[in-house]
C-alpha cells in the first residue's frame, strides 16, 4: 500500500513533465517496451527476482527509447508512428516469449504474467524501499533544477539561446521517466502504465493554472489512486490492481473535467448561461435607453407593450432590471430611474473598453 | 573609417536532409542598427536567426559576436522566438514567462530573487502589460502574448536581439508599441535584427536591410538598397514597390 502511494506520486510529478513536452504516448511506448526484457531477464538467468526483471525492463525500456527517438531523427517519420512502431513491435516480442516461457516446463515461470497487468500483492518490502529511495531522488533532482525543466518544457529554442545545455536536461527527465516506469511495472503492469502517468497530471492540469501546484496535485491524485485502487483489489479478492488504480484515476479526471472551477465543463456551462442572461438584460436596458434619450424627462413612462418583438426583451430580463433599480413598473408602464439611465448611457463605451483589454 | 560589427556571418551553410535551406551566407551586421530581414516563405529567415544562435545545428560556417566567439558571448545576445513556437496553454503567468529571461543570468540551479523580480516588473512596465502580470498566458490576445515574449528578451539586458516575426497576428496598436520601443533600443546603441514580412513598412521601421532567399541577395542601408531591382531579384517575380518618400 505505501509502495502504491509513493509510486502514485511519484508518477503524477513526472508525468506532468510528460504531458506538457506532449510526451504522453511515450510513457505508453516505453513500458510496452520493456515486457521483453523482463522475459529475457528470466530466459538467461531463470529464477524469479524482480530486481532483475527490473534490470532487464529497464534495459529493454531504454532500448526502446533510443529506437524511437533514432527512427524520428533519421527517417521521415512522425514520432506518433515510430512510438507506434516501437510499441506493438516491443511488445510483441514480448508476447511471444511470454508464451514460450509458459509452455515451457518449469515450475517458477509461474507468475510471469502479473507484470500484464501488475499485482500489488507481489511487492516485497525491498521492492518498496527501492520505490521509496528512487522517488526521494527524483524529488531531489525536480527541486534542484526545477527552474531549468520549467524553462526548457515551455521553450525549448530559447532555453539553448541562455546557454543552457537542453539535451541534458532532456535526459534528465527522460531517465527518470524511464525509471519510473520500470518500477511501476509490478504493480501496474505494462499494458495500463501509462495510465497512471497521465491520469493524475491530466487531472490536475484542470485544477490550476501554476506549474507548482499542478506537480503537487498530480503527485496527490497519483497517490490516492494507488492508495485506493491497491485496497479496492486487495479486498475484493484477486483482482488485478493495474486496472482499479487506473479506473480510479480515471474517476479522478472525469470529476476534474467536469467540476474544475476554472476549466471545467460544468461551470463553463454556468458562465455562459450567466453571460448570456447578462448580455439579454443589457440590450433590452439599451433599447430602453434609446427610448427614454428622445424624452425631456428620462422617467417618462412607457407601455411594456412596446418592447415586445425586441429580441433582448423577455420578463426575466425586466425583472432583474427592476431589480437592480434601473427601472420602474406601474402596471403597464416602465419608466427609467436616473441609477438605470445612467447605466445605460455608460453601458456602450463600457464595451468598448471591455474590448480593448 | 572601420565600422564595428555586432555579428559577421562567414560561409554559413544550412540544409535539412541534403536540401539546402541556406547557402554560403556572408553577412556582418553593423553594431547600432535596427535591421529587417525580407523574403519570401522558405527562405530561411528565422533558419538564419536560429543558425546564428546556435539553435540550429548549421552544416559549415562560423558566427561571430563583436569578433569573438557566439559561445563566449552569449549572454550580449537575446532572442524573441515565433509566437506560434510555444504552447500559450503551459500553466504559468505573464510575469514567471518574464522573469525566464532572467535565468540565462542566474545560470544553473540558482533561483530568481527579488532582484529579478523587479527587473521583470519593469520590463513589463516598459512594454505596457504591467496590470496582466498575473494573468494566465492562455488567457492573453496574440498581441500580449508578443509583448511578454518582448519583455522577456528585454530582461535579458543584451547589446544585440533578434526577433522572428515579432508582428505577426497583432494589431496596428501593438504594431506601433513594439516598434516604438525597438527605435528606443537602437537609441540605446543596441543592435536589433528583426524577420519581417511587411515590405510597405520596410522604410518606416528600418535602416538597413538584408534580402535573403536561400543565398543572401544584398544587404545595406535601406535608403540605398530597398528598391525593385533588389526586390526582383529576392522574390522571383517582377516586383513594382510604392517607396514613399
Amino acid at each position: 500500500m505505501l509502495g502504491t502511494a509513493i509510486l502514485g506520486a511519484i508518477c503524477g510529478m513526472l508525468g506532468s513533465f510528460a504531458v506538457l513536452r506532449k510526451q504522453s504516448l511515450l510513457g505508453d511506448a516505453i513500458s510496452h517496451a520493456a515486457l521483453p526484457g523482463i522475459a529475457i531477464a528470466f530466459l538467461i538467468t531463470g529464477v524469479k527476482d524482480s530486481n532483475l526483471f527490473l534490470l532487464g525492463a529497464l534495459i529493454s525500456g531504454l532500448v526502446g527509447t533510443f529506437w524511437i527517438r533514432s527512427i524520428t531523427k533519421k527517417t521521415h517519420l512522425k514520432s506518433d508512428t515510430a512510438l507506434g512502431l516501437t510499441l506493438s513491435l516491443f511488445f510483441g516480442f514480448g508476447m511471444l516469449l511470454l508464451t514460450f516461457i509458459q509452455k515451457q516446463p518449469n515450475a517458477s515461470q509461474a507468475g510471469l504474467d502479473t507484470y500484464l497487468f501488475g499485482q500489488a500483492a507481489t511487492l516485497l518490502e525491498k521492492d518498496v524501499w527501492l520505490i521509496a529511495i528512487v522517488a526521494g531522488i527524483a524529488l531531489l533532482i525536480l527541486l534542484i533544477f526545477w527552474k531549468e525543466f520549467k524553462i526548457l518544457l515551455f521553450d525549448e529554442d530559447y532555453t539553448k539561446t541562455l546557454g543552457f545545455n537542453t539535451r541534458f536536461i532532456d535526459i534528465l527527465i527522460t531517465t527518470f521517466i524511464v525509471i519510473t516506469i520500470v518500477l511501476g511495472l509490478q504493480t501496474v503492469g505494462v499494458i495500463l502504465m501509462s495510465a497512471i502517468l497521465l491520469a493524475p497530471a491530466a487531472a490536475a492540469r484542470q485544477w490550476t493554472n501554476s506549474l507548482e501546484k499542478m506537480v503537487i496535485l498530480a503527485a496527490i491524485f497519483g497517490s490516492f489512486s494507488g492508495v485506493v485502487g491497491t485496497g479496492i483489489s486487495s479486498v475484493s479478492g484477486n483482482l488485478s490492481t493495474g486496472p482499479v488504480i487506473v479506473l480510479v484515476a480515471a474517476g479522478i479526471v472525469l470529476l476534474s473535467f467536469i467540476f474544475s472551477p476554472k476549466r471545467g465543463l460544468l461551470f463553463r456551462e454556468i458562465r455562459f448561461r450567466k453571460n448570456r442572461n447578462d448580455i439579454k438584460m443589457q440590450k433590452t436596458l439599451a433599447f430602453m435607453y434609446g427610448i427614454a434619450k428622445t424624452h425631456e424627462n428620462i422617467s417618462h413612462p412607457h407601455a411594456i407593450k412596446i418592447l415586445n418583438g425586441f429580441q433582448g426583451f423577455s420578463k426575466r430580463s425586466l425583472q432583474k432590471l427592476v431589480d437592480l433599480n434601473y427601472v420602474e413598473i406601474d402596471g403597464q408602464q416602465w419608466s427609467m430611474t436616473q441609477k438605470g439611465f445612467m447605466t445605460a448611457a455608460n453601458l456602450y463605451n463600457q464595451q468598448v473598453e471591455n474590448s480593448h483589454e | 573609417m572601420e565600422e564595428k560589427y555586432a555579428i559577421t556571418v562567414d560561409d554559413l551553410t544550412v540544409a535539412y536532409n541534403y536540401k539546402p535551406v541556406l547557402w554560403d551566407i556572408d553577412l556582418a551586421i553593423p553594431e547600432g542598427v535596427l535591421m529587417c530581414i525580407v523574403g519570401p516563405n522558405g527562405a530561411g529567415k528565422s533558419t538564419l536567426i536560429k543558425a546564428i544562435l546556435g539553435i540550429i545545428k548549421p552544416i559549415a560556417g562560423t558566427v561571430s559576436v563583436f569578433g569573438k566567439s557566439y559561445a563566449k558571448q552569449r549572454s550580449l545576445v537575446a532572442y524573441v522566438p515565433q509566437k506560434g513556437s510555444v504552447d500559450w496553454d503551459f500553466p504559468t503567468t505573464a510575469l514567471d514567462v518574464v522573469m525566464m529571461g532572467t535565468y540565462g543570468s542566474l545560470g544553473w540551479i540558482k533561483r530568481p530573487g527579488q532582484k529579478e523580480k523587479k527587473a521583470a516588473l519593469e520590463a513589463l512596465e516598459k512594454v505596457g502589460m504591467l496590470p496582466f502580470k498575473n494573468r494566465q498566458i492562455s488567457q492573453l490576445s496574440g498581441g500580449q502574448q508578443q509583448r511578454i515574449f518582448l519583455a522577456r528578451a528585454l530582461v535579458q539586458n543584451a547589446t544585440i536581439y533578434f526577433m522572428d516575426e515579432p508582428f505577426q497576428g497583432v494589431d496596428a496598436t501593438t504594431e506601433k508599441a513594439i516598434i516604438n520601443i525597438l527605435k528606443e533600443l537602437r537609441k540605446a546603441g543596441k543592435t536589433v535584427v528583426v524577420v519581417h514580412h511587411d515590405l510597405q513598412t520596410v522604410p518606416e521601421y528600418f535602416d538597413w536591410v538584408t534580402f535573403l532567399n536561400v543565398k543572401k541577395i544584398a544587404t545595406g542601408p535601406v535608403k540605398d538598397i530597398f528598391n525593385d531591382d533588389n526586390l526582383t531579384k529576392t522574390y522571383g517575380i517582377n516586383y513594382k514597390v510604392s517607396v514613399q518618400e
